[in-house]
């Protein structure tokens, strides 16, 4: 028996960045909104006191459980896809402001390449260097209408940062100076700078500084105790909703969280969403929470699953290459962040303290600013050298050809405990026609609903700018002085490990109907009170960390929102067919 | 081999009181000194003392299995994680750092039996099973979690038998392999011995039900990396001598005025129990 509920102007599906936002903009403008996560409640007390690494980095105590539910993989489109089962193998945020709470803070904004990838790589290069079967379009939104977001997103996260030599153009400065540079920070900085490249102080959502938002919300400095990435931040000391826009939220007493609370269909007629149906966990009760308008700002594989559960916007086919929903899917996966790690042997670092979002960046090998011509890839990345705060059973790496155990393992692990440090590639990752999301045919969970499948392979395009960006980390490695220096290898398939969480895809924006779900306000094209947010509107991976992008893809969701909630209805953009391929 | 101390051995000579008394290292200095802006780093800073015990100098110690069941089975367990992680010059091994009680308690835990996991079927014949685990790479040492997971395999888990069971059948694999091979006992066997049959399940050459012998080999070396090194709470790294061995300090509150420094700093090491102000 179904509970019905009083209607309220929107639903919201998940709490993070892309949730979060919504609520507090659309809550600020006097709209009745509920919050329906599907998590428990979690505030900072949760974090006090848990320095635990094996709790949180070795048994993932942040991350979505997978008994109820998971998602199945396969690599060609004749497999069959076998469930990721345990959370070794899957790391996706859940809990009161979901994957925005273990988050590590780095922070980039793509660049106005990536926005417009296809058309500026046909200008650049020619038809020709885009391969078939890549699927890449661009965005329908450039960076100049982006940057207002980004910078809206940037201050309520209070970035610490100082602005990117090689950066784009910016209307407001970090509204936080840039974090301390620990010595390995610094060691990288002054290599590559001598090395002529254009390093600087990473930006980040760990605060250099108290800092108080423009929403009012406060957040304290940084502490650098390295218990960051894979963690709550124990100080609110990390950029995260649960210190922003949830209390800010709430605040206006116009919006209700419900935790526990989870969404498995969105309720539609005639062609419109009436609500969601919602079962809680506790007690398996069963609501339909009608409102207006229905936001999606769950993770990506939920975003792309409840729309295929509830039967919204048409399937992806790989074999007709026909349909929307689960195309384009795409993520940073074990062919990105490669690079080179090493190993010092008279020089020791206090590995042991950093930050989730320390470190030292440049953009020489980013987007298209190095000539693409006789590259057999396109796109580029960052390269970084963080510095996380080293838990005691994560540095255990040794050089290759060390044994993997006994003495001489455990011996060379302790010498190099304090005295390794890895400088990595954050590539860009393209869309392929076979790269997709759909429903499983075997799998189902705890209710009977099928599991979603990913289907994805690599190509010679991430395993080429791989290559490229391992050469690269190498040479800045050896500069800095290692003793043993250690590259990375190009992997030679999709090993089903998806960790790091950048997951996207599958409910792109773009202008075109055919090719995109949703249009440039993330309001879907085929039901115009769904809007769906999240790295899932990426129509390609950019070539850094997707945060900024979602927070300032929300904030520009936001405003659609409050837009067609005040005209009552109608499409926020229109629809501009494209010839192109598939 | 499975009850290899005595309760004072396991404190060196020095209790755990202390041990806090002589570092300062209790709650209450933790608390003003990260406010003041870290100072932690100094392990001799003045605090309120709190005593952790009631009886002056001893601590009695409760440790015990609460998995495995036959006392053979844990022994067989000690001496294999002994030689994953074997005393050295550097400091003690597996055994004396109570790793062998760590994978104890965790096969009894939710992450024993698999209990946030995926395990509902069908699951794959067991040689596609070999196949999907064979296929796996050392993709924790590169990639976007190098910088927080333990640099061993992780394998597709598509084997119906949870971590408890599996641990199970891989004590009694090397056992049975032992007795095939060399006729004895595992734990009569020499360093070498012990070090030719686990090279064997690490090539995948061993014999086990239900499961490839690498993918237990590589959840046993994982387990052992992280009872040395976990924080002294779940049985292992007893007496934070694993965190000593790597100079690692154990949780900290900051790290604020400490982080721009160029000198190595060595820190008495504290647990979460020092952490929590317990």
């Amino acid at each position: 028996m179904v509970k019905k509920l009083d209607k309220v102007d929107v639903v919201v599906v998940g709490s993070g960045w892309a949730g979060g936002i919504a609520s507090a903009e659309l809550a600020k403008a006097g709209y009745k909104v509920v919050i329906l996560e599907r998590g428990k409640d979690q505030t900072r007390a949760d974090f006090i006191g848990v320095k635990d690494e094996l709790r949180y980095t070795n048994r993932y105590e942040m991350m979505q459980k997978l008994a109820p539910e998971t998602i199945t993989s396969r690599v060609s489109l004749d497999e069959v896809a076998l469930p990721v089962r345990t959370r070794q193998e899957m790391n996706a945020g859940t809990n009161l402001g979901g994957g925005s709470v273990h988050w590590a803070g780095s922070v980039y904004r793509y660049r106005p390449y990536d926005f417009e990838i296809r058309s500026k790589t046909i200008e650049r290069y020619g038809k020709n260097k885009i391969p078939d079967g890549m699927t890449i379009q661009d965005w329908g939104i450039t960076y100049d209408e982006m940057e207002k977001y980004y910078a809206k997103w940037e201050l309520t996260a209070g970035i610490s940062g100082e602005p990117d030599p090689l950066g784009d153009t910016r209307s407001i400065d970090y509204p936080n100076p840039p974090m301390k540079a620990s010595p390995a920070v610094q060691l990288f900085k002054d290599t590559t700078k001598k090395m002529g490249l254009h390093p600087y102080q990473m930006a980040s959502g760990n605060m250099s500084e108290t800092y108080t938002n423009p929403d009012g919300e406060t957040l304290n400095q940084c502490m650098f105790c390295a218990f960051c990435t894979m963690y709550g931040c124990d100080f609110s000391a990390k950029s995260d909703p649960l210190v922003t826009v949830l209390p800010t939220a709430t605040k206006t007493g116009n919006c209700d969280i419900r935790t526990n609370a989870l969404v498995r269909r969105v309720l539609h007629e005639n062609g419109k969403a009436t609500g969601v149906l919602y079962t809680d966990t506790r007690s398996g009760e069963e609501f339909e929470q009608p409102a207006t308008v229905v936001v999606l700002a769950a993770f990506t594989f939920t975003n792309n699953r409840l729309l295929m559960l509830s039967e919204i916007g048409e399937q992806y086919n790989p074999e007709t290459r026909q349909g929307v929903i689960g195309r384009n899917y795409h993520g940073q996966f074990n062919s990105t962040f490669l690079g080179a790690r090493g190993f010092f042997k008279d020089k020791k670092f206090n590995l042991y303290m950093g930050a989730g979002a320390l470190g030292g960046t440049l953009s020489d090998y980013d987007g298209d600013l190095f000539d693409h011509t006789d590259l057999d890839f396109i796109s580029g990345g960052a390269i970084e050298l963080r510095q996380y705060g080293d838990g005691a059973i994560k540095s255990n790496v040794v050089p290759n050809g060390t044994p993997r155990w006994g003495a001489e393992f455990k011996d060379t692990a302790i010498e190099y405990a304090n005295s390794n440090l890895i400088i990595w590639y954050t590539s860009a990752v393209m869309s392929w026609w076979h790269n997709y999301l759909d429903l499983d045919p075997t799998y189902k969970d705890e209710f009977g609903d099928p599991l979603l499948r990913v289907t994805y392979r690599l190509t010679d395009q991430d395993k080429n700018i791989a290559k490229f960006g391992i050469e690269k980390c190498t040479e800045i490695m050896e500069e800095m002085g290692a003793d043993i220096v250690d590259p990375d290898e190009v992997p030679d398939e999709f090993d089903h490990i998806y960790s790091g969480g950048h997951y996207a895809g599958g409910v792109i924006m773009g202008t075109d109907p055919k090719t995109s779900a949703v249009n440039n306000y993330l309001q879907m094209w085929d039901m115009e009170n769904v809007f769906v947010i999240g790295a899932t509107a990426f129509p390609q991976f950019g070539s850094h960390h997707p945060t900024p992008t979602v927070g300032a893809l929300s904030y520009r969701a936001s405003e659609g929102i409050e837009k067609y909630l005040k005209d009552g209805g109608g499409m926020l953009a229109e629809a501009k067919p494209t010839n192109l391929y598939v | 081999m499975s009850e290899p101390r005595e309760p004072e051995k396991q404190q060196d000579g020095m209790s755990r009181r202390n041990f806090l008394k002589n570092s300062g290292l209790v709650a209450g200095g933790l608390v003003g000194g990260t406010l003041l802006g870290g100072l932690v780093a100094n392990p001799f800073q003045k605090g309120e003392k709190k005593p952790l015990l009631s009886n002056e100098n001893t601590v009695q110690n409760f440790e015990a299995r609460t998995f495995f069941s036959r006392n053979e089975d844990f022994d067989v367990l000690s001496a294999a994680t002994e030689r994953l992680f074997p005393e050295t010059s550097k400091g003690p091994g597996a055994i004396a750092l109570g790793v062998p009680y760590f994978i104890d308690r965790q096969l009894s835990s939710e992450w024993g039996t698999n209990a946030y996991d995926y395990m509902t079927g069908p699951f794959p014949n067991i040689s596609e099973v070999t196949q999907y685990e064979k296929e796996d790479v050392n993709q924790n040492e590169q990639g976007a979690e190098s910088e927080t997971k333990v640099p061993t395999p992780t394998p597709r888990y598509q084997t119906r038998m949870k971590r408890a069971a599996l641990f199970t059948e891989g004590v009694h694999a090397l056992e049975r392999t032992a007795q095939q091979q060399f006729d004895s006992k595992f734990i009569d066997l020499s360093p070498e011995q012990q070090d030719e049959i686990l090279q064997a399940f690490a090539n995948d050459e061993a014999k086990m039900n239900g499961v490839n012998s690498k993918t237990f080999f590589d959840l046993l070396l994982t387990t052992t990396i992280e009872g040395a090194y976990a924080d002294p709470v779940y049985g292992g790294n007893r007496n934070m001598d694993g965190w000593r061995m790597k100079e690692y300090p154990g949780p900290r509150m900051s790290y604020l005025q400490d982080i721009e420094q160029t000198d190595f700093i060595v820190m008495e090491p504290e647990s979460l129990r020092n952490y929590q102000g317990h």
